[in-house]
């Protein structure tokens, strides 16, 4: 209920505002997925996110940075302790401080470490990737008009330009990217990866998996916000019930 | 044989009190303190607006005790208050939607006071400190916005500091005053934390002073006569207490809806992108309580006379809000409330439209249809203070009012006994 009525202010929200609009009227409106995390009683697939990870690790994280993530943070999706570490230990990480002989040294990841980037700044970056900037995928989810539903789009949106399309070198076409024109490659390719639980890894699959993922990334407390938010709902509506009965018999006298 | 000496507690209190008047003062301003007795939900906002300046205030310390004001951490040093500080995420969100529930009070807290003439003799410097504190709170909120350092944050920075640029000859020194450099950077963030820190403190002390000229003459009420004896007053405690706690419950519950399922419903999502002063964000918009204000703003399309008019824009923004300390003396009508005013009921909504229509000009792009009614609402704006105030109030017929809140309220002085006097102590 709450959620729909969400979805109406928002929705109203759109109609009033051409900005938005417009941009709707260039590219196609956003797929709207079913999340699990959507809603007041919404939480994160755990199983969903295990497989985001997996793709995150052996497809997205080849450019993307997700720098606001630490190998610890992983234990909220579900994965034990020895997990994580083993997790962590597959990665090798420069450690923040010299050696003794005052040399940065390289050493297998702990939890404690962030999850390293692919490249070690913006430029190398850019260099590798044709002079675009592959932006940081922490907190994309939070950071996009339309959030998992656009991401998921992005990732879905691959096309062929429609006739007499002006592409430049190098870009593709994309129907929900803002101009068509993205640097990015389409990402995802069925059987990309192999997910262990079985489940058969399809483009659509992979994308709404990693948008999981990089949903929880952007939101890692969402679980426990919801959580804690309908106990305070619920005390809230009791304290506002009491005060009404004590306001009513108070004020019997006067009225 | 009873003990008819009082108990130690009250000795102590009795001993303290005789040095330093504090439960007298209590007793005086809760107990003693008369309220009209017909006072509606309408006149909840006021103790709730204080409510969440307290809020904001500890939230803020909280949030203060985390953030880093450099222009390098502060954006990851906010990421970290989310996701690693206990409880962080409900603190920073807490202050954040609470931003916007403290402009929803003050905004409807305001309009109230127009609807009931709660700003006339002798109620005016009580009005103007709430005009004072609406000034100080909209410093308050913008240099709170930019401390995350996200892109929203950085350019409205730079496009509200460039506004001073607009003043003739001095603008462009300002600017570079303002900044501390020549362009939005780390010196800016540090002082707008120093103020942000500090402004808060100062709207406490208006507040303080509002409450002073409030209590002098007592709330208005939505007759708008004056109360004229014990049987049109109650004492404030526990009659408005309980009614105040029962409005804060329900109020409550639409701000932790916000806090804790739409959380960034108000917010915008460039802000989760960090400040790049080389990438200028498509739309740059306020937070939605400045709108009005950004719509006046851009509404002035053409130089007047010798004006420019991004001049132009600025002094009538600036105007939009100075213009409500006049409103005493700009409103000439004896009657304060509206109820009592045939014409002036129907165009108090005029002013309501006009002003959520100059918001949803602020909330979007300036073209077309956009700026002619951005126009329209502005003339309007104006129209409104200094044509159709002073007007109506000269050739309006108010209806006659009721001899006195007593009467009108339990009609013709029935049951006066007893609730005007202070509650018994148990």
């Amino acid at each position: 209920m709450l959620r729909h009525a969400l979805a109406a202010a928002a929705l109203s929200a759109l109609l009033v505002a051409p900005a938005i609009a417009r941009a709707a009227e260039e590219a196609p409106p956003l797929p709207h997925q079913e999340w699990s995390f959507d809603g007041i009683f919404g939480t994160y697939d755990r199983a969903s996110s295990q497989r985001g990870f997996q793709v995150y690790k052996e497809v997205c994280s080849v450019c993307h940075a997700v720098k606001h993530l630490y190998f610890r943070d992983l234990a909220d999706l579900g994965y034990s302790e020895g997990e994580v570490k083993a997790i962590a230990a597959g990665y090798q990480v420069t450690d923040p401080q010299p050696n003794d002989q005052g040399e940065m040294y390289q050493r297998p990841g702990r939890p404690s470490d962030p999850i390293p980037a692919p490249f070690p700044n913006d430029q190398a970056a850019r260099n590798a990737n044709n002079g675009a900037l592959p932006p940081d995928q922490s907190m994309i989810v939070k950071a996009r008009p339309g959030g998992p539903n656009y991401v998921y789009a992005i990732l879905t949106g691959y096309k062929d330009p429609p006739p007499g399309f002006n592409m430049l070198s190098g870009m593709n076409y994309n129907e929900y990217f803002p101009g068509h024109q993205i640097a990015m490659p389409p990402p995802l390719s069925d059987n990309a990866v192999t997910f262990a639980d079985g489940v058969p890894a399809t483009v659509p699959q992979m994308a709404h998996d990693v948008v999981t993922f990089l949903a929880w990334a952007s939101e890692p407390n969402l679980d426990d916000r919801h959580r804690t938010g309908i106990k305070v709902m619920l005390f809230l509506v009791v304290a506002a019930g009491i005060f009404y009965a004590v306001k009513r018999k108070i004020w019997a006298p006067v009225h | 044989m009873a003990d008819t000496r009082p108990g130690a507690a009250t000795r102590i209190i009795r001993w303290i009190d005789y040095r330093l008047p504090f439960v007298q003062f209590l007793n005086h301003e809760l107990n003693e303190y008369p309220t009209p007795r017909n006072l509606s939900y309408w006149w909840n906002y006021g103790s709730l607006a204080g409510i969440m300046l307290v809020v904001m205030i500890v939230s803020g310390i909280f949030l203060a005790m985390q953030y880093t004001p450099s222009a390098e951490l502060a954006f990851d040093s906010v990421e970290r208050i989310m996701r690693d500080v206990n409880y962080g995420w409900l603190l920073r969100y807490a202050h954040m939607n609470g931003a916007s529930m403290f402009f929803a009070i003050v905004y409807i807290h305001l309009f109230r006071g127009l609807y009931y003439g709660s700003y006339k003799a002798p109620r005016e410097l009580l009005w103007i400190l709430g005009v004072v504190i609406l000034l100080l709170l909209i410093a308050t909120a913008f240099m709170g916005y930019v401390l995350p350092w996200g892109q929203m944050s950085y350019w409205a920075a730079t496009v509200i500091t460039n506004l001073f640029s607009a003043i003739p000859l001095i603008g462009p020194s300002i600017v570079t005053f303002l900044w501390g450099g020549f362009a939005v950077g780390d010196p800016t963030l540090h002082r707008f934390y120093a103020l942000h820190y500090l402004l808060p403190f100062v709207i406490v002390a208006v507040v303080l002073l509002h409450l002073v000229a409030l209590h002098r003459h007592g709330s208005n009420n939505p007759l708008g006569i004056d109360h004229k004896g014990p049987q049109d007053t109650i004492p404030f405690h526990p009659y408005y207490t309980v009614k105040d706690l029962f409005g804060l419950s329900v109020f409550l519950l639409i701000y932790a809806f916000f806090v804790f399922f739409a959380p960034n419903f108000l917010g915008e999502p460039d802000n989760y992108i960090p400040a790049n002063p080389m990438q200028t964000p498509n739309h740059i918009v306020p937070e939605w309580y400045l709108l009005p204000y950004y719509a006046i703003l851009r509404s002035i399309t053409f130089p007047i006379l010798f004006i420019s008019s991004k001049l132009a824009g600025v002094i009538l923004a600036f105007s939009s809000i100075l213009i409500l300390f006049f409103l005493p003396w700009l409103d000439t009508s004896p009657v304060r409330s509206a109820r009592f005013r045939p014409v002036y009921k129907w165009v108090f909504w005029l002013l309501v439209i006009d002003v959520i229509a100059l918001g949803w000009v602020g909330a979007n792009p300036p073209e077309g249809l956009v700026v002619a009614v951005g126009q329209i609402a502005t003339f309007y704006y104006f129209v409104h203070m200094l044509i159709l105030f002073p007007l109506i109030g000269k050739l309006e017929r108010p209806r006659s009012l009721p001899s006195s809140i007593g009467a009108a309220v339990l009609g013709g002085g029935a049951r006066l006994g007893g609730a005007g006097a202070p509650m018994a102590k148990p």
